[in-house]
Parts: structure tokens; sequence; C-alpha cells
């Protein structure tokens, strides 16, 4: 048999199929439906990524300010106390006041 | 008034969506045909449709706007359908035993006399989407691009990215892998 003659045949065939060139109805709706919803589930996505980025990062902080306070010795020493030195500052003009003559 | 192309392009880039619309319209034949031409079940072509219109939405802002929109959407749609042609090879493993009569008609026709078999005859046109289906899906894409389409190498270098030697190349190997078929397809008819 002619295969070459054969291979020409069908190729000539094929080549003379005319494209189809069929629509389903209202296909560019259904792209663009898909288009938003895609959109819109990006969108949730991109906060939800964000918030747990947040939420991670909280946790970070407030995981090394624990720490922190765990190992840090607590203080004894009364002239270190700051809340103390805080309120002599603030009281000292009504302490003046009292020992004026 | 209606607006060009370019500037529902701009517009679909500025973030409005709706403007695509009326591209995806008037493409929609052109993709559709395109997509006809490698995948047979209707519910097949419109996914890959749908996969190209949804990944040029996604790459609208890498069209530069050089060559026309529509070059970009076929190169667009041809590596979509390189892309299902791979991920689709089952029906390469079938035997030419479920050739329909019409089909063997034609065939009997061409052993008997090659002038007198019809080349506009549906039974051909059937056997030569038999004969491309069990093609590699390169081989498929250089056949259908270079024979049947009549596109030149260069052309095709450009829809699917390959280089022009490699084009010869495949085009090459594509015609071999073709006649080797059609020679298994005749001797388990014929012999």
């Amino acid at each position: 048999m002619n295969l070459a003659e054969l291979q020409r045949k069908l190729t000539a065939a094929a080549r003379r199929q005319a494209p189809d060139e069929r629509v389903p109805y209202a296909f560019e709706k259904r792209i663009m439906a898909l288009i938003a919803e895609r959109a819109a589930v990006s969108g949730r996505i991109l906060l939800a990524q964000g918030l747990w980025r947040a939420a991670v990062s909280c946790v970070a902080v407030a995981a090394v300010c624990g720490a922190v306070l765990f190992f840090t010795p607590a203080s004894v020493d009364n002239s270190n106390d700051l809340s103390q030195d805080f309120e002599n500052t603030l009281l000292a003009s009504v302490d003046q006041a009292d020992t004026a003559p | 008034m209606e607006e060009s192309e370019a500037e529902l392009i701009s517009a679909v880039l500025k973030g409005d969506r709706a403007k695509f619309e009326p591209l995806v319209a008037k493409y929609s034949p052109r993709v559709f045909a395109t997509a006809r031409r490698y995948a047979r079940r209707e519910s097949e072509i419109e996914d890959i449709v749908q996969e190209v219109w949804l990944k040029a939405f996604d790459k609208l802002g890498s069209f530069r706007g050089e060559a026309p929109f529509e070059h970009w959407l076929m190169r667009m749609t041809v590596r979509t359908c390189y892309d299902f042609l791979r991920g689709h090879q089952r029906n390469r493993e079938s035997s030419f035993s479920e050739i329909s009569e019409p089909e063997e008609d034609w065939l009997e026709r061409f052993v008997a006399d090659p002038g007198h078999a019809a080349e506009d005859a549906d039974a051909a046109r059937l056997l030569i989407n038999r004969v491309l289906e069990k093609l590699a899906p390169d081989a498929r894409l250089v056949i259908q691009l270079l024979e049947i389409e009549d596109r030149s190498v260069k052309e095709i270098a450009e829809l699917t990215g390959w280089s022009v030697p490699l084009v010869k190349v495949r085009a090459f190997r594509a015609r071999a892998e073709m006649r080797k078929i059609l020679a298994r397809m005749t001797k388990d008819k014929y012999l």
C-alpha cells in the first residue's frame, strides 16, 4: 500500500474539515462570573493570610515579653522603685507646701 | 461608541473587570475552533477554553501590545491545548480494531484504487482524527499546525515557544510517527 499517498489523502481530508466556531450560549457571562468569583475568593484569602500573619506576630511579641518578665529577677532595692520615685515627683509640690513655715 | 481593544485592555488592567467581556465575546469563536482540533468531547473543549480565558485575564499585564491581542491569545490557546494533550494520552493506547464500517470501506476503496477514495468523505475525516489521536502530543501539535493548518515553521515556533530547529526536528519525527501509525493500521486490517 502507498503509505505516502494515504498520508497525503488523510491530511487533505483533515484540511477540508471546516473549523467549528460554535460558542455555547452566554459563555462570556460564565467566564465573567468565574473571574468575579475568583477575585472574591482571592480577596478573602488575602484577608485571612493578613490576619494569620498579624496573629502570629502578636503571639511572638507576647512570648518575648513573657520571657523577659519571667527571666528578669525581681528587684528588692527600693531605691530603684520607679513607682515610688514617680509618686515623690508628683507629690513634691504638696510636700514642699506642707514643710513650709 | 465602541471602545478599541487597546482601550478595553487598559481599562481591565486599571481594575474594570467588566471590560474583559467584549474581548471574550469577540475571540471565543476562534478559541473554540482551535480547541476543537485537539479535544473531542464538548466538556473537555469548554474546559480548555475556560482555562485559556482565565489565564488570559491573569496574565493580561504581560500583554505589551506590540502584536495584536489575537496573536497573544492564540499563543496561549495553542499552549493550553498542548498541555491538555500531554495530560490526556490515554487514547493513544487503543488499537485500530474499533474502526467503523464506513472507515473500513474507505480504506478498502483506497487499497483498490487510491484515486477513487474521496478526500471529502466523512470516513476519511474520522480516520485522520483516529490517527491524530494516536500521535504523541508534540507530534500531533506539529502535524496539526504544519500539515493541516498550513502554518510556517516560524509561525509554529512563535505559537509553541519552541525554537525553529526544534520545530523542524519534531516535524520530521512527527511525519515518521504518522507513517508508522498508518502502517500499523493497514497491517492490522489487511495482513
